[in-house]
Order: structure tokens, then sequence, then C-alpha cells
């Protein structure tokens, strides 16, 4: 009996993994990529990066324009975080069952954060592109868009899987709803969507980099344009000072979620 | 520092610093919105008919879609294409993953190997997949090879950190008894170590196989990596064929449903298994 059944899990595992290489052989040939090709132009790739992707003395002369269009980039991807966060907020509160009237609202804002979090950032900017133009709102919408499907998702589920049982005791004390709002579901949810909110501050930093290459925008447009006219040693300088960045962000918020989670 | 601390302990005890950060990360939040706000080159841009716009553009979008460039067979080929890069992506980069994890992992491997596996991969993951997608094009030109190698580099680094955590919720009490017991390093890792991670290891994959669509569609806009993301940038920066993009973007939208359908049935028949 217990022969047959590792036989057969064995059999199971066997399957899945043949499965997978089945699909990847066939992601190989639709996607042409030729396999050789890849993996050879890695060392390629470190020996080009070593010879000309690094600052040189010109480069430097366009740090003061870098970091202008770094800090524009950090305020866009901020700024549009903290708005969808309120927005999402305030969904979440409509759209979670423990809080929640239910019914129809829970539907509506659940499905409207669906629709939001599956339409790519990508997606957004090149709609946004046709009626914005190359302006710093392109971005910012669009990393508002994607920010404000993702969060309120993310919202829903802290404040839901928070208990409800402060929540029935307010209510029989016969508190309204704002008041059960400000004074318990908020309050016991704080660390939980600070944290998301940091995490996708985080990951608006990253995306806003390609969003600037679409929309022409911010960092990501200046790299494009260095990249472009194949003035890489100014490129890798963005690199540089996106790594920091990024790294620099990492490290606040870490700390901000050892302290209050 | 340490005298504030101390009067505002017998001010207002209990001094409370967890109270104290939420505060002022929610005051950083607002005073940089404001700021951002109020230092932005808004150009000459007109805000309200461009809002205008916008929302007759998303109707047009949304109640017309209609493929003119391309048919409805096209699409799908493109869009499988998108989901080709993504799984290859994904694939590749779980491989890799899963032997650097376990030499990142600071149960399994020793200390200094870890911190300069981690070390690498964090620098890997601070640069956006685009600029590694970019930089491979150099070498192996523009198209598939740059994009399947670059969004793998991004995958390995995000799957490394993932996976290397779960590897260390085993924890050393975990793995004492059977070194102990005179297991070898591969017989604790395949009989231990893998069995009782594999359903993180399994929901992080498919969680990244996620990211990785979304990225696909992003490199076929951004880096000319091919499928249905390319044909989005097209119609969007070319033909301004709003009817198409809305026809794309349901295409996209529908794919994306599926997936996240099917990554709450995975989720679903794991627990049912534990």
């Amino acid at each position: 009996m217990s022969d047959h059944y590792f036989a057969r899990k064995r059999m199971r595992t066997l399957f899945y993994c043949l499965l997978l290489l089945v699909m990847t052989a066939a992601a190989i040939v639709i996607t042409e990529f030729d396999v050789v090709t890849g993996f050879t132009s890695i060392p390629q790739a470190a020996i080009w990066v070593f010879d000309h992707f690094y600052p040189d003395a010109k480069a430097m002369k366009r740090l003061p324009d870098i970091i202008d269009s770094l800090i524009e980039t950090i305020l866009v991807s901020v700024a549009a975080t903290t708005v969808a966060a309120l927005f999402a907020l305030i969904f979440a509160m409509a759209g979670s069952i423990t809080t929640g009237r239910g019914g129809i609202f829970s539907v509506i804002s659940r499905s409207v954060a669906t629709v939001f979090r599956n339409i790519d950032v990508a997606a957004w900017s090149m709609i946004l592109l046709i009626s914005f133009g190359q302006n710093v709102l392109t971005g910012y919408l669009a990393l508002f868009f994607g920010s404000f499907g993702f969060l309120t998702r993310a919202f829903i589920e802290t404040i839901d899987e928070m208990s409800n049982s402060s929540v029935e005791a307010l209510k029989s004390t016969g508190a309204g709803y704002l008041t059960i709002m400000a004074q318990s579901v908020i309050p016991s949810c704080i660390p939980q969507l600070i944290s998301w909110v940091l995490f996708m501050m985080e990951t608006n930093i990253r995306q806003a980099t390609l969003i600037g290459i679409l929309t022409g925008t911010g960092i990501g447009f200046l790299f494009s344009l260095y990249y472009k006219s194949l003035d890489f040693h100014s490129a890798s300088l963005i690199v540089i000072a996106l790594v920091l960045t990024i790294a620099v962000f990492e490290t606040v918020s870490n700390y901000i979620r050892k302290v209050i989670m | 520092m340490k005298l504030q601390d101390r009067g505002l302990e017998t001010l207002k005890p209990p001094y409370n610093k967890q109270a104290m950060i939420i505060r002022l990360t929610l005051l950083a939040w607002a005073g940089l919105t404001v700021l951002a706000f109020a230092t932005f080159n808004y150009k000459d841009i007109e805000v309200i008919p461009a809002v205008v716009k916008t929302a007759d553009i998303l109707k047009t979008m949304f109640l017309q879609p209609r493929f003119s460039h391309l048919t409805f067979t096209d699409a799908l080929g493109q869009l499988m294409i998108t989901a080709g890069l993504a799984f290859l992506t994904t694939m590749l980069g779980a491989l890799f993953a899963l032997i650097l994890g376990l030499l990142a992992a600071s149960n399994l491997s020793n200390a200094k190997v870890s911190v300069a596996v981690k070390a690498v991969v964090a620098f890997i993951r601070a640069v956006p997949t685009v600029l590694w997608v970019l930089i491979f094009a150099i070498a192996a030109g523009l198209g598939s090879v740059a994009a399947v190698i670059g969004m793998t580099f991004h995958s390995i680094s995000y799957l490394v950190k993932a996976y290397s955590e779960a590897f260390e919720e085993l924890g050393q009490d975990g793995i004492e008894p059977l070194k102990a017991s005179g297991a070898n390093w591969l017989q604790i890792v395949f009989q231990a170590v893998l069995p009782s991670s594999i359903t993180y290891l399994i929901s992080w994959t498919f969680m990244r196989f996620e990211i990785n669509f979304a990225v696909a569609l992003a490199m076929g806009a951004a880096a000319g990596a091919g499928g249905i993301g390319y044909d989005l940038f097209m119609a969007s920066a070319y033909y301004y064929d709003v009817r198409e993009i809305g026809a794309i973007t349901y295409l996209i939208l529908a794919f994306a449903i599926l997936l996240e359908l099917l990554a709450g049935r995975i989720k679903k028949k794991m627990r049912a298994h534990e």
C-alpha cells in the first residue's frame, strides 16, 4: 500500500517536471530565443560593461542634471503612492468583508481594484501618453493607477485579516461607522498598511524608470537619451545613482518596518 | 536624544517609539507629496482639458474596442509570445535561484558565501529590469535574447531572496539532528529542506511569473522584445489607434485575470495538501 503511495507520488512529480520541460521548450520556440547566443552574450556583456560602462569626467559634469531628474522621479513616485494609498484606503474600507457595508459596495470596489491592478503601468503610461503628452503628469498618473489597484487589494486583505472582535464590540456599544474606522480598524492595521505603502514606493521608483523611458520624463528619459546617443559613461552614472537611491530607500523602510511591526 | 527620551518618559509614560515613527513616516509622506506637487514642471499642460480628453479616450477605448492593424489571431499569437517570455524567464530564474538560494541560506551555507551571494543579488535587484535588458541588448542586440537574459537576471535575484528566506525558516535546529544522524549536505537538502519549503517555493515562483508577464509586456514596448507589448506600443505611439489599444488591453486583462484565478486555485490546492 505505502509502496504504491510513494510510486504514485514519484510518478506525479516526474509528470510535472516533464510538463514544465515541454512548456519551457515550447516557450523557447515561440519567443525565438537563441539559447547559445543568450548564454554567450553574458560574458560579452560583462566585458563590455567593464570597458565602457563607468562614469568618466564628462559624465560627472552631467551629475547636476541627473540629480535634478532623479529627485523629480523620486517625488513623482512618492506622491503617486501616497495619494493612491489614500484612495485605496477608502475603497478598501468599502470593499472589506469585516468593515464594509457588504453587498454591492464590496463587489464594486473589488472589481475596480482587479481591473486597475491587472492593467500594467506600462499600458497605463501608453494610454495616458496620448492625452497628456510627454509630461510629468503622465508618469504620475500611470504610477497612481497601478499603485491604486495593488494597494486596494493589499489593504482589503489586511483589514480582513484583522480580528473583527473589536469591531463587534464597538458596534454593540452603538458606535457609528466612522468611529469604528478611526478608533479600531485603522489603528490596529496601520503598521501593515504602512509596510505595504513602503513596499509600493520602492517598486514605484523602479517602475518610474521604465515609465520614464516610455513617456519621456524623469530619470528614465535621461537614461534613454544618453543610451541612444551612445553616451554610455553618463548612462552608467544614472544606473549608479539609481542603485544608491534604492539602497537608501530600502534601508530606511526596513528600519521603519522593524520599529513599527 | 537620551535626555529627551527620559523627558518624554516622565511627561507622557510610556514613551512610545512605534507611535512616533508612524507619525514621522506619515508626516514625511505628506511633506514630500506637497513638495512634489509644488515643484513639478507641468510645462504648459492644461490639466482639465487633458483630464476630459483622457476620460473621452478611456470611453472610446473600453466601449468601442476593435483590432485594425492586426487580427485577433495575430494578437493571440503575440500574447502567447509575451506569456512565453514570462514563462521561460521564470523557469530559468527558478533553476538558477534554487542553487544560489541554497548557497545564500545562512543555515545551509557558510557565512562568507551566504553574505557574498546576498550582496550580489541585492545589487542586481536594485537596478530596474529594463536597464538590465538594455545593457544586455548592447552585447546581444535588441530582441528576445536580450529580454530573456535581462529578465532572467532580475528573476534570479528576486527568487534567491525569496527562496533563501524560505530555507532559513527551517532554522539551524531542523538541520542539526540530521547532521548528527550522518546525513550529508545533499541528503539534507533533498530529504528535509526542499520538501518542507516546496509550497513556499511554488507560490513565490508563480508570483514571479505574474510579475514577469507584466515585465515582458513592458519590455515589448520599451526594448523591442516583441509580443503584445510591442503592438500596444505601436498602437499608442505610432498609430494613435485608441480602439486597438482598447482591444489589446481587454486581451491582456483577460489573460491577467485568468492567471489570478489560476494562482488562487493553486494556493487552495496546496493548502489542502498540507
